[in-house]
């Protein structure tokens, strides 16, 4: 079974100040930490625990910068087979279109049952890359998979809908599924794993080796046009309680018993 | 401008808030263009369903067929590529839900036609029109447009507008659309509703929720205590769920439980959409968290900044002593 993982590195924002560069075309990365897209991770796991259930061979892909590089050995480093990374500055700044047909045109070109995405990228939040990689393989997909089962030349999975409603859906190989946060428990990487990962060879692919000419490329091969980023509006909001932890506390507790609460 | 196309989105014979969410932008969208909206319902035995759209929408374009009587992206798509392309409307409207990130993309595809996902916003400015989406966990709004595409595809993030009710009249027209035979390839299989726990936090009025910033389950024993002292019920975000720090029943959100307790405690919790959908009705809400621009704090009516191991303990202590 050959699985193809795609996976993004992403900044870690949730207890950050982030700040937009001066462009107004994206935020500054500095001092923000990267890691795996956390559905991503999620992924990659599956694919794991399928190649250590029946024979399996694992690809990862990226397309981003060399700083990527620090995930595909991460994966590798956890069990991962073979990393590819699409380096190309001119793959990037794409919207989820040219991003899926980066991805498409160099999954499409290996041999893959299975193909497993992260349902949505943390920084972007599309949730759209994996269903318009499908699209354009020509392959099923489902999206939300919080349960997967491998059949014979099929694939069941369970996808979440609102209100913790399960859609069990039943598909051919091969396919593309993309994959929700709980769906196991992702392993961490030993420390032998990520030295002999440190030495593995990380294939890298230029636009014209995927094929892709300047116009269907990054921001060209886009169809959606980023504008500007904005803050959002400070809207009404919280009053915000201020003091020492201690002080906001007698704030708030004062606040509650006023409220019947407390 | 040409029509603003907004697909029905319904289950079990009831249509989705966001239905009703995007069709009041719709019209004024509409009105802005000089267009018509018009609303598109595939379903099985839809036709009360159908009735209902005509004061949302100038035209309800219904296709009622055994084929539609579950979600398959693989069915819907070319049926609604087949309309779309037929009537080649500005703009085509789809929920920003686990039914719509499925469709979406693919049709996408299907049209070569652009797509902008999870949107808050969309307006015509000058000849074009420009969407306004979140990234980051909602710490930046981004603002996108389609170029010169003819047909725009956007998905509508659920809530992110009032739903008013419309007096269109609009009329009923039934399709008839070819609807392909459900495909070998992609099956549904059947619908699993969730298990019920120990716990109904949909019954308590005081609701304490911890997020991802608790950092440990051990400090779930601090939250405990501080639950139990008010009365209330421990949730949390999907993330606590995750880490098997607590059951999938006590996890708020759109993919979890919707809350609306009198008291709602968010502890740790950064406020991304999908866990304010669950919760954003509560009568009061309090946020605790250390990061002063976390998205949880334009939900919350108070809120305290600063670190959760500090604040909750010395919370706990106060209302002790307000009540000694
Ligand atoms: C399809 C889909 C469905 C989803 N459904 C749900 C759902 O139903 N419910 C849900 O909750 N999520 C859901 N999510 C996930 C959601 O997008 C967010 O990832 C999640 O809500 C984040 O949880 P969090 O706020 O606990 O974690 P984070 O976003 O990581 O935030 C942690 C917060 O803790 C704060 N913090 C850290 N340390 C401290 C400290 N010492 N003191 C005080 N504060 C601290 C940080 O400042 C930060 O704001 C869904 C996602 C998808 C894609
Ligand atoms: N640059 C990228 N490289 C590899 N995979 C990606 C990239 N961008 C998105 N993906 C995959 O597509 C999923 C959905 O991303 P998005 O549609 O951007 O929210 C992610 O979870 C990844 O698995």
């Amino acid at each position: 079974m050959k699985i193809v993982v795609c996976v993004k590195q992403v900044p870690d924002t949730a207890e950050a100040d982030v700040k937009l560069g001066s462009d107004g075309r994206g935020i500054e990365m500095e001092g923000l930490p990267l890691q795996i897209n956390e559905s991503d991770n999620y992924a990659l796991e599956e694919s794991l625990l399928i190649k250590e259930d029946r024979d399996g061979e694992v690809t990862v892909i990226t397309l981003g910068p060399e700083s990527a590089d620090e995930v595909l050995r991460m994966s590798m480093a956890k069990g991962a087979d073979e990393a590819v990374r699409l380096a190309d500055p001119a793959l990037e700044g794409g919207d989820a279109w040219a991003v899926a047909l980066a991805l498409a045109k160099a999954i499409g070109g290996m041999e893959y049952d299975l193909v497993l995405t992260g349902c949505m990228a943390s920084d972007d939040g599309m949730t759209q890359v994996g269903v318009t990689l499908a699209e354009m393989l020509g392959v099923p997909h489902a999206t939300y998979v919080t349960e997967m089962e491998i059949g014979d030349g099929s694939v069941t999975v369970g996808r979440e809908l609102e209100g913790g409603l399960v859609e069990r859906v039943e598909m051919s190989l091969p396919a593309v599924v993309t994959i929700q946060t709980g769906i196991n428990e992702p392993r961490y990487a030993s420390i032998m794993g990520i030295a002999k990962a440190a030495k593995r060879e990380i294939h890298t692919k230029s636009a014209a080796d995927l094929c892709l000419d300047a116009g269907e490329a990054g921001e060209a091969g886009s169809r959606t046009k980023l504008l500007k980023l904005d803050y959002p509006p400070a809207g009404e909001g919280a009053e915000i309680l201020d003091g020492t932890p201690s002080e906001a506390s007698a704030k708030l507790a004062n606040v509650l018993k006023e409220k019947g609460f407390a | 401008m040409n029509d603003v196309l907004v697909l029905a989105e319904h289950l079990n014979g009831e249509l989705k808030d966001v239905t009703f969410e995007m069709l009041t932008h719709a019209r004024v969208l509409a009105d802005a263009g000089g267009a018509k909206v018009a609303a598109v319902l595939f379903g099985s035995g839809v036709g009360d369903l159908a009735e209902k759209l005509t004061a949302e929408a100038d035209e309800v374009l219904v296709r009622d067929h055994d084929g539609f009587a579950n979600y398959n992206s693989a069915v819907y798509q070319p049926v609604l590529a087949d309309v779309i392309r037929g009537r080649e409307p500005s703009v085509v409207m789809i929920g920003h839900t686990a039914f719509g990130v499925d469709l979406a993309p693919s049709l996408s595809v299907a049209l070569d036609a652009p797509l902008a996902t999870d949107l808050i916003d969309l307006a015509v400015e000058g000849t074009d029109l420009v969407a306004t989406r979140q990234t980051h966990g909602g710490k930046v709004n981004e603002r996108v447009g389609f170029g010169d595409a003819a047909v725009r595809l956007v998905t509508v993030r659920p809530a992110a507008f009032a739903p008013q009710a419309g007096s269109r009249g609009g009329s009923v027209i039934a399709l008839d659309t070819d609807v392909p035979q459900e495909p070998a390839f992609r099956r549904f299989v059947e619908y699993v509703e969730a298990a019920a726990g120990d716990v109904d936090i949909t019954k308590s009025d005081v609701v304490i929720a911890i997020g991802r910033g608790i950092k440990e389950e051990e400090n779930l024993a601090m939250i405990n205590e501080f639950a139990e002292l008010l009365g209330g019920v421990v949730a949390c975000s999907r993330p606590v769920v995750d880490a098997g720090w607590l059951p999938k029943d006590r996890q708020v959100g759109s993919s979890g439980k919707t809350v609306k307790p009198k008291l709602y405690v968010a502890i740790g919790v950064s406020g991304q959409f999908q866990h304010v959908a669950g919760m954003k009705s509560a009568e009061t809400i309090v946020a605790i968290n250390k990061d002063p621009k976390a998205p949880i704090f334009q939900a919350a009516h108070f809120g305290i900044v600063g670190d959760l191991m500090k604040v909750v303990p010395a919370l706990t202590e106060k209302i002790t002593e307000l009540r000694a």
